[in-house]
């Protein structure tokens, strides 16, 4: 099942994967913070994830690694 | 075992960026980046930073880098190109470096067809000094030098620099794209590549407009800053290609 | 090339080929256009790229850019046009890339006029752009000297990663002279720094920058430049003594109008005055040591610069006699060419002063 990997230290919290997601499954933690005070992105629920690449695309900080079986 | 099936360039240093949650610059760096090692020129490649925000590039672009004065990046660029013509030669710069400080020299660079891409990041604001206007802002748009908006009667009118540069004879293609969403984002990254492509079978001038966020100085989140970008910008900047020598061939 | 009567400007032009120069960027601008007008024929033929720009702050932006990208470059200007370079040559300094820029001073300010004049010293050696910087900056007296000069200044330009500035003026480019374009033995220098293409591994990545955005970074970067300006000040000073071992009146002058000088002195050497002349060939470094020593000598009275300026050089030569004797400016203004009665008048005068 295909799935992402967030840099937590690298993201900013910008939210812009979160827009782009067509499954709507990426949201802010609510509960981590990295180093820089931001709340990192991250996948709800990696089940929906279709791979397709939209949260990698749009990452400015190219924060974000997807991987398919 | 998983397989990665989409990871960072190697053509972009490990260095975090600066740039603000959100900013599209990073977007940008990433397709120019990964435009040049998909097509194999990195050890070829001379970039040309700007002043602006995106005057550290030279730490983000893996490459040879040289930094310009503001404006000149274009003839900068022309320097290298002329000199080392087996090079792949980019600049990138803001709008108020290209278009406004800069513009004398993006024309006659373009005037003279010179062999290099040329990408021009517009977020239709100054970002490194703060938000004031510039010389792509668009009419009523508030800035810190256009408090109570743009007023064509005293700043005049957004220069769609794009079409200005498509009228020179020695400009070889000429393309606006955005990164607002993952399809234009797929397509412009098809145009970085194809200017890369253009400028390595000897071809110039390669120019590209894209159009970008500022969250920041536009006062919006990074969301919502695309979103202005799609009801505020696309409608005056029109996407698409505005001269391809090649295409017509 | 054999001995040949030449224009001062194609002459410097010709001189640069032989210094391994194939990369020019310029402007017109009177007088110096001849030169790029000469290297637009010539550097083809020699395998080497003539552009001209669209104006001279273009031109030294491409310089910039060739120069970092480790080739041999230069451009030619004057006056109007190297105050549009200030901001190029400064970032050329803080990026210690090589460079030579020929500069034909014309008289100013303002759009000033297409005569010769020495108006533009101040920005020439007190650096005519922004922060702490020099350039190295030769003041040829001749057009063979300013051809002998164009092989030392790229020689010098690559030794130091420095600007060097050939400093003529309208005279010197526009006159015509016998000169001999002499063959140059050229120095290879290591270029690693230069923006090639780099293979990710046979060198560091090449950077040329001149952002230093931390008080920190800024400051090594400045202490580094002042170093290397304390060596260059050390080693690289020229200057030329001419009836000086006996002189009680000393002129300092620079340029064409050294030889005007030259001319006064012979005159009235044969009235028996002991004048001689101090002439800089460097103007930055500026020979102070010497021009020291000399006014420490008890037979020495005075000294006189003789500049068509308003008195610029006279500063130098105040700070380098440090009030051990009186210095007096004969000041030409207007690109008014002093003739050697002018000068001599003058100078006779410093006997009953």
């Amino acid at each position: 099942m295909p799935y992402i990997k967030v840099d937590n230290e690298t993201c900013k919290g910008c939210g812009l994967c979160i827009r782009a997601c067509p499954k709507k499954i990426l949201r802010l933690s609510p509960t981590v913070f990295n180093l820089k005070g931001y709340n990192p992105a991250e996948c709800m629920d990696s089940a929906q994830c279709t791979g397709c690449r939209s949260c990698a695309l749009t990452c400015p900080d190219v924060a974000i690694t997807v991987y398919k079986d | 075992m998983s397989k990665a099936i989409f990871t960072k360039t190697k053509m972009l240093t490990d260095t975090p960026t600066h740039y603000c949650p959100g900013c599209a610059h990073g977007i940008v760096h990433r397709l120019i980046a990964e435009s040049i090692e998909e097509l194999g020129l990195s050890h070829k490649t001379v970039g040309v930073a700007p002043v602006g925000c995106a005057v550290f590039a030279y730490r983000y672009f893996n490459c040879d880098m040289q930094l310009a004065c503001h404006g000149r990046a274009p003839a900068v660029a022309t320097g290298v190109k002329r000199s080392r013509p087996d090079t792949l030669v980019f600049t990138y710069q803001g709008d108020g470096d290209l278009a406004s400080i800069g513009n004398a020299e993006i024309n006659s660079a373009a005037a003279r067809g010179e062999k290099i891409c040329v990408f021009l990041i517009n977020n239709a604001i100054y970002g490194m000094t703060g938000g004031q206007m510039a010389p792509t802002t668009l009419i009523g748009q508030i800035s810190t030098t256009s408090p109570n908006g743009r007023n064509p009667e005293v700043n005049g009118y957004p220069m769609r620099v794009s079409e200005m540069l498509a009228t020179h004879e020695g400009a070889y293609y000429v393309e606006r794209v955005a990164v607002n969403n993952t399809r234009n984002i797929l397509g412009a990254k098809k145009a970085i590549k194809k200017a890369f492509e253009y400028q390595q079978n000897g071809h110039g001038l390669n120019f590209i407009e894209v159009l970008s966020t500022c969250p920041t100085n536009w006062g919006v989140s990074a969301t919502e800053a695309m979103t202005w970008m799609e009801e505020n910008m696309l409608p005056y900047y029109q996407l698409g290609v505005k001269k391809d020598k090649e295409a017509r061939q | 090339m054999a001995r040949m009567l030449m224009k001062g400007n194609e002459a410097i032009a010709e001189a640069a080929i032989a210094a391994g120069c194939r990369y020019f960027f310029g402007y017109p601008i009177t007088p110096q256009s001849e030169i790029p007008e000469y290297l637009s024929k010539r550097l083809p033929e020699v395998g080497g790229v003539y552009l001209q720009a669209e104006s001279e702050v273009a031109a030294i932006n491409m310089v910039f850019g060739a120069a970092g990208a480790g080739v041999r470059v230069m451009t030619s200007s004057s006056s109007p046009g190297i105050s549009l370079k200030q901001e190029g040559i400064s970032s050329i300094a803080c990026a210690e890339t090589p460079a030579v820029v020929v500069n034909m001073m014309r008289g100013g300010p303002g759009i000033g006029s297409i005569q010769a004049s020495q108006n533009d010293y101040f920005q020439a050696v007190k650096g005519g752009g922004h922060g702490d910087y020099h350039n190295l900056v030769y003041a040829p007296a001749s057009i063979q000297e300013a051809c002998d000069l164009m092989a030392k200044a790229f020689d010098r330009a690559d030794y130091y990663r420095v600007l060097c500035m050939v400093l003529g003026d309208g005279m010197l480019g526009q006159m015509m002279e016998p000169v001999e374009i002499k063959p140059v033995k050229i120095a290879e220098y290591d270029k690693s720094w230069a923006t090639t293409g780099w293979d990710g591994v046979s060198r560091p990545r090449a950077v040329i920058n001149t952002l230093y955005i931390t008080v920190d970074e800024l400051n090594e970067l400045c202490g580094r430049l002042q170093a290397k300006y304390k060596i260059i000040e050390r080693d690289e000073v020229l200057f030329e003594e001419f009836h000086l071992d006996d002189a009680e009146y000393v002129v300092v002058a620079y340029g064409t109008v050294a030889r005007i000088v030259k001319n006064a002195i012979e005159n009235l050497r044969a009235q028996g005055i002991k004048v001689g002349l101090f002439r800089p060939i460097t103007l930055w470094p500026f020979p102070m040591l010497p021009l020291e020593n000399i006014a420490g000598q008890a037979r020495v009275k005075r000294f006189a610069a003789v500049e068509m300026s308003a008195g610029q050089l006279v500063q130098d030569v105040r700070l380098a006699v440090n009030g051990k004797k009186p210095v007096e400016l004969q000041s030409f203004l207007g690109s008014n060419v002093p003739g050697p009665g002018d000068i001599a008048e003058f100078i006779r005068g410093l006997k009953t002063a």
